[in-house]
């Protein structure tokens, strides 16, 4: 009997693998990237570059080139003084004394390779190219600093007048100095490491562009960009940058492949074409970068120096933490750059652990390089590389296993919310220690030390080394009242907002003011609406990325997508359905307290013969010839969610990598994850996004470094000198999962788009380093190439000959 | 991303495209292109006219008499595809397989390669072992260049300005021999890093009676180890002999060092990578 009902029961949508619907469109070359938008009349852009990290423009001759084939323009710096700089909008740490932000294009000088100095408008992309290559530009040489620690000491090369010693910001969060170092000379180990996180190149698959197109019959503009935030981008050039009226542009992220936040921000293009289709008559102008240019000048991600001293006792306990970082912003701040080493970071450093004493010191930094905001994790993989490092530092001096040290820290289930005491909202939920056991029994650690202690004894060739990384990030970055205010510096909102529309058929459309570049959205909210409002999931379309038609979004990133987007369209779903109840009391003559909705269908408690069907009732409610007393025709609502709260993922991650003695080469042979992101709508999409985040962040670990030489040039400049992970160069990846729902939303979900790259690079490199802890060896620098590896096992049999001998 | 403009030229006789380069000596043969349009793209090479080979016939194609033949416009797939090299020359096939990515072993050629000698490339080193004959044609005719002249220096070779790279003949050794290449390679780029091609012949006592070693990817062209050689020759091939050759190995390269791999970690991994292969080629040429 029961058996026959369940099989009636419509299967629920949420919690199914369903395969992405937009993936067809986008596997076989239907979709529409920036670079497929053909406009009539379409002219390019082609850019001219400094060759210098640091230089005065002495003067810039565009003769040759204005007179070369199919060029319609030549323009410099001095063209556009009626645009203002672009807005650094995050002025977290108190930096509104001393931001410098790009212009357009350069004015007087250049602060790193690759910041634009001229352009050239053209008929086709290799007129432009060339004749960009004819501008001829003299500059006189200033002396360059790559570096965020040398930056600051006295006589380094200065970037900007209102910037002394090039500090962007000084920010500390929790206790008083004074307070921590009594607790680290009161602690029984004490240990001081520096760590260096790396700078990366974000790269992602679809580079970075944008076309505009100005209408002189209206004065509106439309600017397509490739974008995580065009409802931003809008506001920002509308308000800040150009003055001109919001209303009159809009903005169109067409398909984006691939941001990892790079496309988060305002750039110096987006303004200017709009600009620039002004000033030919209306012609829409298009920038699309090639990888170099990407490289040179899209933003760059992490790049901290550390130093971090720890506290802890006999038996493992973390008694204090303080950590002194220097982050590298680039030549420039650019849009929410300052909110990343602190809000996002230093806010983050205590991870899943309870530590009494933390103190965290910020300088950013002003350099001659490119750039540095939000990459993929954006501060959460900074701050989780530190304290996981930290954690297997106090083991190795504690003699106690890693896993133990963690279990010996953790926050306890009872504890929640729990604040961390610097700063961070309260982590909303959490249970730590079920994530640590399951990726413990999955990978075998046990075995596993095991045979890393019978290799060493047999004197193996290939060394073997387990790592853990227990991470807990704060994501669906959102609540208005606290990023907004001044303390944070954010200045705005981050609230999200949906519309949910049934048409008179009984289809529905969901518009978001969110949005996808990968993800999936039209998967993911379609399964949401479908069992929220019963309606068959076919029936639902999802619009969004159009700034005409969708109400306002903060963006995609932070993986807030689903936790703050996604909330505003449950609710939306939520008003639809009462509304529909009301209607369908009307329409079967009962009290609307009397109505239960079920699969999409109102019927009277009791009667479910009575009933109305969904498509019905939005018949009835269009046609409105027959409506409850006041009810407004339609069922059309609009919510906007600020939610009370962030949420805050957690799990852990162990990885087994094998080392070749003789070469040093790594080779990650197994990688277990066992990842808490609440509640979750699709599986599959879900797996997804952490399998590329953990590629991503693996690829910190063993692969990737953007290098700049002394004189500023980007020596990683190309993908043949930048190794970003191939499928042959990760391991196989073991994936489970706990459940447990954040509070902070309806749905109970938290966020998967960051955690894997925040979890990955940390359990990457402890496993590299336990594998040669054997020689003595504590701690490595990333990327952990052969090389480096080779030379740390080379130094520590040097050092002591005896570890080499006990060793083999 | 966009090239310098430049002339396409595409003949169907090599007279013809002898014809072409002789007449512009700023033309570049285009083969597969997997060096040159990337280069061209970037505007490092910015050549007036492309030649390509594409339409010439004869140029493509693996056969055999006492020697195996190779045209020059055979692509890496053809090789790792080709029943005539499994059975005659397998470490060619092996080779083939490894360079690149699929794109590349589509379209990239043997003659390409060679023509290119790109400091790192696997086929350059591999020549240089197997004691390979590259045959040119150009305006003065054809003429037949021993492998160990032709790479001359970083992407440099013997061919005259005027010289297509029209096929490789490569001796099939008779007896107890063993072939074999190892690369350590580039996480970005494939290329190897140090890559060690090594032909060991055995006489009838057992001892090593001819031996080739090459080494590709650590200085400015591919280059014969000629220490590591000299410490096979007339050597019993015990691991001893074999690690000892491997020690001499960096002696007389001109190791260079970059961002990737300093010219010490370099030459640690020609001594690494050096006794890894001559083991395999010893363990082959025992049979």
């Amino acid at each position: 009997m029961s058996a026959t009902l369940d099989a009636a029961a419509p299967v629920k949508l949420v919690g199914q693998p369903l395969k992405r619907r937009e993936d067809p469109r986008l596997i076989t070359g239907a979709g529409a990237f920036l670079d497929d938008v053909r406009l009539p009349g379409l002219c390019h852009l082609g850019v001219v570059r400094s060759p210098y990290g640091h230089a005065r423009i002495l003067g810039i001759d565009t003769t040759r080139a204005a007179a070369m084939p199919g060029v319609l323009g030549v323009f410099t710096g001095d063209d556009f003084l009626d645009l203002n700089p672009l807005p650094c909008a995050w002025q977290a740490g108190k930096v509104q004394n001393n931001v410098n932000t790009p212009r357009v294009l350069a004015v007087g000088e250049v602060h790193h390779v690759g910041d634009p100095v001229a352009v050239v408008v053209a008929e086709t992309p290799s007129q432009a190219v060339d004749a960009a290559e004819a501008i001829d530009v003299e500059y006189e040489e200033l002396p360059v600093v790559v570096d965020a620690r040398r930056a600051t000491e006295p006589g380094a090369p200065q970037l900007h007048e209102n910037a002394p010693n090039n500090v962007v910001l000084r920010w500390s969060c929790g206790k008083e100095a004074a307070e921590v170092d009594a607790a680290l000379a009161a602690a029984e180990v004490r240990i001081d490491q520096p760590i260096v996180n790396q700078r990366l190149l974000p790269t992602p698959m679809d580079t970075r562009g944008s076309i505009g197109r100005y209408d002189p019959g209206t004065g509106e503009y439309t600017l397509w960009a490739t974008s995580q935030a065009p409802h931003v981008m809008r506001l920002l050039i509308a308000a800040f940058v150009m003055g001109v009226p919001e209303q009159n542009i809009r903005v169109i992220a067409p398909d984006v492949g691939g941001g990892f936040g790079q496309k988060i921000f305002l750039y110096f293009d987006m303004p200017l074409v709009l600009a620039l289709s002004k000033k030919l008559g209306g012609r829409p102008v298009k920038f699309y970068e090639d990888r170099s240019e990407n490289y040179l000048s899209a933003t760059h991600g992490r790049d901290h120096l550390t130093d971090v001293a720890i506290g802890a006792t006999r038996d493992g306990q973390i008694t204090a933490l303080k950590v002194d970082t220097h982050a590298n912003l680039g030549g420039y701040l650019s849009t929410i750059a300052p909110g990343i080493p602190t809000t996002l970071y230093a806010r983050m450093i205590a991870g899943c652990y309870k530590i009494p004493n933390i103190r965290v010191d910020v300088t950013g930094v002003y350099t001659n390089t490119a750039m540095v905001d939000a990459y993929r994790g954006a501060g959460r993989p900074e701050a989780a590389f530190v304290i996981e490092r930290v954690c297997d530092l106090v083991a190795d001096a504690t003699g106690l296993d890693p896993a133990e040290v963690r279990r010996r820290n953790f926050i306890q289930p009872s504890d929640f919310p729990y604040d961390t005491g610097i700063g961070m909202l309260p982590y909303d939920s959490g249970n730590y220690e079920p994530t640590l056991d399951r990726a413990l029994e999955l990978v075998g650690y046990d075995d596993l030390k095991a045979e890393q202690a019978a290799r060493r004894a047999r004197g193996d060739r290939k060394l073997l080394g387990i790592g853990l990384s227990s991470y807990v990030e704060v994501c669906g970055v959102a609540p208005s009242k606290w990023i907004g205010l001044p303390g944070e510096g954010w200045g705005a909102g981050l609230w999200e907002s949906a519309n949910v529309k049934v048409h008179l058929t009984g289809k529905v459309v969901v518009t978001t003011g969110t949005l996808p570049h990968g993800q999936g959205h039209e998967t993911t909210f379609a399964q949401l609406v479908a069992d929220e409002l019963g309606v068959p999931y076919d029936d639902i379309q999802v619009r969004h990325s159009d700034t005409l038609g969708t109400p306002f979004g903060f963006g995609s990133y932070g993986s807030r997508s689903l936790s703050v987007g996604g909330t505003a369209i449950y609710k939306s779903v939520a008003k639809v359905r009462e509304k529909a109840k009301r209607l369908a009391a009307h329409m079967l003559e009962a009290a609307p307290e009397d109505i239960v909705w079920e699969d999409g269908k109102a019927h009277v408690r009791g009667a479910p013969a009575s009933l109305k069907t969904l498509g019905e009732i939005a018949l009835q409610a269009s046609v409105a010839y027959d409506l409850p007393e006041g009810m407004e025709p339609y069922l059309d609502e609009t919510t906007y969610y600020d939610p009370p709260n962030c949420t805050f993922p957690f799990g852990t991650h162990v990885c087994v990598v094998e080392i070749d003695r003789e070469t040093g080469a790594v080779e990650p042979v197994r990688y277990v994850a066992v990842d808490d992101v609440g509640n979750v709508v699709n599986p599959l999409i879900v797996d997804g996004q952490i399998h590329g985040g953990i590629a991503q962040g693996l690829a910190q670990a063993l692969y990737e470094a953007a290098v700049y030489s002394d004189d500023g040039e980007l020596v990683t400049g190309t993908l043949n000198d930048y190794a970003i992970p191939k499928a042959s160069m990760v391991p196989t990846y073991e994936l489970d999962r706990t459940v447990t729902p954040s509070p902070t939303n309806p749905m109970g979900v938290k966020g998967a788009g960051e955690a894997g790259t925040i979890a990955s690079t940390p359990a990457v490199a402890n496993a590299v380093i336990d594998a040669v802890s054997h020689l003595g060896v504590r701690h490595l620098d990333m990327p952990l190439t052969p090389e480096r590896v080779w030379r740390a096992m080379r130094d520590a049999e040097r050092s002591d000959p005896g570890v080499a001998a006990a060793a083999d | 991303m966009f090239p310098n403009q430049f002339a396409y030229h595409r003949p169907s006789t090599l007279e013809e495209a002898v014809g072409l380069l002789a007449a512009d000596p700023d033309a570049k043969v285009l083969a597969g292109g997997h060096s040159l349009l990337p280069a061209m793209k970037l505007r490092l090479a910015a050549p007036g006219a492309l030649v390509d080979l594409a339409s010439i016939e004869g140029l493509r194609g693996i056969s055999a008499d006492g020697a195996v033949t190779i045209g020059a416009m055979t692509t890496y797939n053809q090789l790792v595809d080709s029943d005539e090299l499994r059975a005659r020359l397998p470490v060619v096939a092996e080779v083939a397989a490894g360079v690149g990515d699929p794109q590349v072993r589509s379209l990239g050629t043997l003659g390409g390669s060679l023509a290119h000698n790109d400091p790192a490339a696997d086929f350059t080193a591999l020549m240089l072992a197997l004691g390979a004959d590259v045959t040119a044609v150009g305006s003065q005719g054809e003429r037949t260049i021993p492998a160990d002249e032709f790479f001359l220096d970083i992407l440099t070779t013997a061919l005259g300005p005027d010289e297509i790279l029209t096929a490789v003949r490569i001796p099939v050794p008779a007896g107890r021999v063993g072939m074999a290449y190892q690369k350590h390679e580039h996480p970005a780029s494939g290329y190897a890093v140090v890559g060690i091609a090594a032909v060991l012949a055995l006489g009838d006592d057992g001892t090593c009676r001819s031996a080739r070693v090459a080494v590709t990817g650590c200085a400015p062209t591919a280059t014969r180890a000629a220490a590591a050689e000299a410490a096979l020759v007339g050597q019993a091939l015990t691991p001893e002999t074999i690690a000892a050759a491997a020690q001499a190995a960096p002696g007389g390269l001109e190791i260079t060092g970059d961002l990737y791999a300093s010219a010490e970690y370099r030459s640690h991994l020609v001594t690494v990578v050096g006794r890894r292969v001559l083991e395999q080629a010893a363990a082959r040429a025992r049979g």
